[in-house]
């Protein structure tokens, strides 16, 4: 279909996808490795390429506080943030969500300090997991344009009125050039509709938005709704996917990707740029060392995607979550909801937590076929993990 | 709208009218009172434009009074007790 690629930082594709989707009002403050995201855009403004208002902020709870309101008022909105951004807007996340207001933002995943660290793991993201955001995550640079575009649509659907956010590695995507194929404006608007939204703050028809409730069971209800929308964003997310793969061809699947997976007795489990290499090490291990392994790319957190890992791995022989953010104390994050969701379901297959490029240390597919290969060992030797959770350093590799 | 809470497309949503009393008689929540002068006040205005709770109505057709403090929803906060160029108000505890 003569498709002409362009290349794109991860950061660039977001900058582009904000432009297509017609957003109205940009808020945000710098922090890498997110800055070259509104830094492109407040190009594209200025060369009067896109038709924005850029709101330039003192923090970043003041840039998430920005884009609420605009949103409030009736426009599509954007922002973008990374780590400790992230967490200082952490407050506004829930008055967006408790709002039911769709709102779209990127984060560009990385560290927490101390130490001060710009390299990538996913615990600022992953940080967000209760606020009743919708959170994607992407592998490469061609998911994150089409994510950020999708994640409008599905945002402003009438089942889900909610915010979400698109995650991409900091650097491994976010200043990384790869191929990207940019839809067209015509494709664009034939896939997005006008915007749509629970309610509009308009200039003389005064509303307040978190008044005191007078009954605290109705505010429970409230934080229930935004659950009741978690579970039916599941289908909107399905149902937007096949939308976009018929007029780009790119279809990813919808909460999940598994690659190899029909005949998959062991499963990796990963989200995030990482998978790419996780993709390499499923090959690897089923070429060299022949063992039938597949691969379940989460691509949303939230909703998580019970359903399909339950589904697959009901009958697998073991499975090896990698997670890159987790709770002292407790475990990985991935892992810990898999294993809740598996168990409950009645699935016994022993799952492995792998905690491994924490802090932004670099894990290469070798590195997951080695750990891969020793889990899968292990569970045919003694059927089951000596230690279900493990801190995976390449050490004297 | 139903006083406090709003619902919309099925959501239940914290939205609601800026009315008087929507969040209750907040009056209750007062530990100082302002109390005014009418003799000192100078028609400024400075008490009705900072007021944050909206409960300072000014008179225009009565001099002699020329506020209105509703203490039903006045929390005492004291910010027309500051910003008053004359003393004309005064914050008195409540008992």
């Amino acid at each position: 279909m003569g498709l002409v690629l362009t290349t794109l930082t991860g950061n660039y594709a977001v900058s582009y996808a904000v432009k297509l989707s017609r957003v109205k009002v940009v808020s945000a403050y710098p922090i890498t490795p997110q800055t070259t995201i509104v830094e492109k855009i407040a190009q594209l403004i200025e060369d009067g390429e896109m038709d924005a208002e850029m709101i330039r902020v003192e923090s970043e709870h003041s840039a998430l506080a920005a884009a609420y309101g605009a949103a409030s008022a009736g426009v599509r909105a954007f922002t973008a943030t990374s780590s400790h951004g992230l967490l200082y807007m952490h407050e506004m996340l829930w008055w967006v969500a408790g709002s039911r207001i769709p709102l779209v933002m990127a984060v560009a995943t990385r560290t927490i300090g101390p130490p001060w660290n710009i390299w990538t793991d996913h615990s600022d993201l992953m940080d967000q997991r209760d606020t009743g955001w919708l959170i994607a995550m992407a592998e490469n640079n061609q998911e994150v344009l089409d994510e950020t575009i999708k994640m409008f649509k599905i945002t402003e659907d009438p089942r889900v009125y909610l915010p979400g956010i698109v995650g991409l590695d900091a650097f491994i995507l976010t200043h990384t050039s790869e191929p990207v194929d940019i839809p067209t404006q015509e494709v664009v608007d034939q896939f997005l509709p006008d915007r749509r939204q629970p309610y509009v703050f308009k200039a003389g028809d005064p509303l307040i938005m978190g008044n005191i409730p007078k009954d605290l069971e109705l505010n429970m209800r409230m934080r229930e709704d935004i659950d009741k929308a978690m579970e039916r964003a599941k289908k909107v997310i399905d149902e937007v996917d096949f939308e976009w793969g018929k007029l780009t061809g790119r279809r990813y699947g919808g909460l999940t990707e598994c690659y190899r997976c029909e005949d998959a007795k062991h499963f990796i489990i990963g989200m995030g740029a990482w998978v790419g290499d996780m993709r390499e090490a499923v090959d690897k291990l089923r070429s060299k060392y022949g063992v039938k392994v597949g691969l379940i790319k989460i691509r949303y957190v939230r909703p998580f995607p019970r359903e399909d890992l339950i589904k697959w791995l009901s009958n697998a022989s073991s499975a090896v979550v990698f997670d890159r953010s987790f709770s002292p104390g407790s475990g990985g994050h991935l892992f810990l909801e898999t294993v809740a969701h598996a168990s409950v379901a009645g699935v016994r297959t022993p799952i492995k937590n792998c905690l491994a490029g924490i802090a932004g240390v670099d894990v290469t597919y070798e590195d997951i076929v080695d750990v891969v290969l020793k889990s899968i060992s292990e569970v045919e030797e003694v059927g089951t993990f000596k230690e279900f959770i493990e801190w995976y350093y390449r050490g004297g590799r | 709208m139903k006083g406090w809470y709003a619902v919309v497309d099925e959501i239940i949503l914290p939205l609601s009218r800026p009315t008087v009393g929507v969040a209750g008689r907040t009056g209750t929540w007062r530990v100082n009172r302002p109390v005014f002068n009418s003799e000192k006040c100078i028609k400024c205005r400075l008490c009705w434009l900072y007021c944050p709770d909206n409960v300072i109505d000014v008179n225009e057709a009565n001099p002699s009074n020329f506020i209105t403090i509703d203490y039903n929803y006045c929390k005492g906060c004291g910010v027309c007790v500051d910003v008053c160029p004359t003393k004309a108000l005064t914050l008195v505890p409540e008992r």
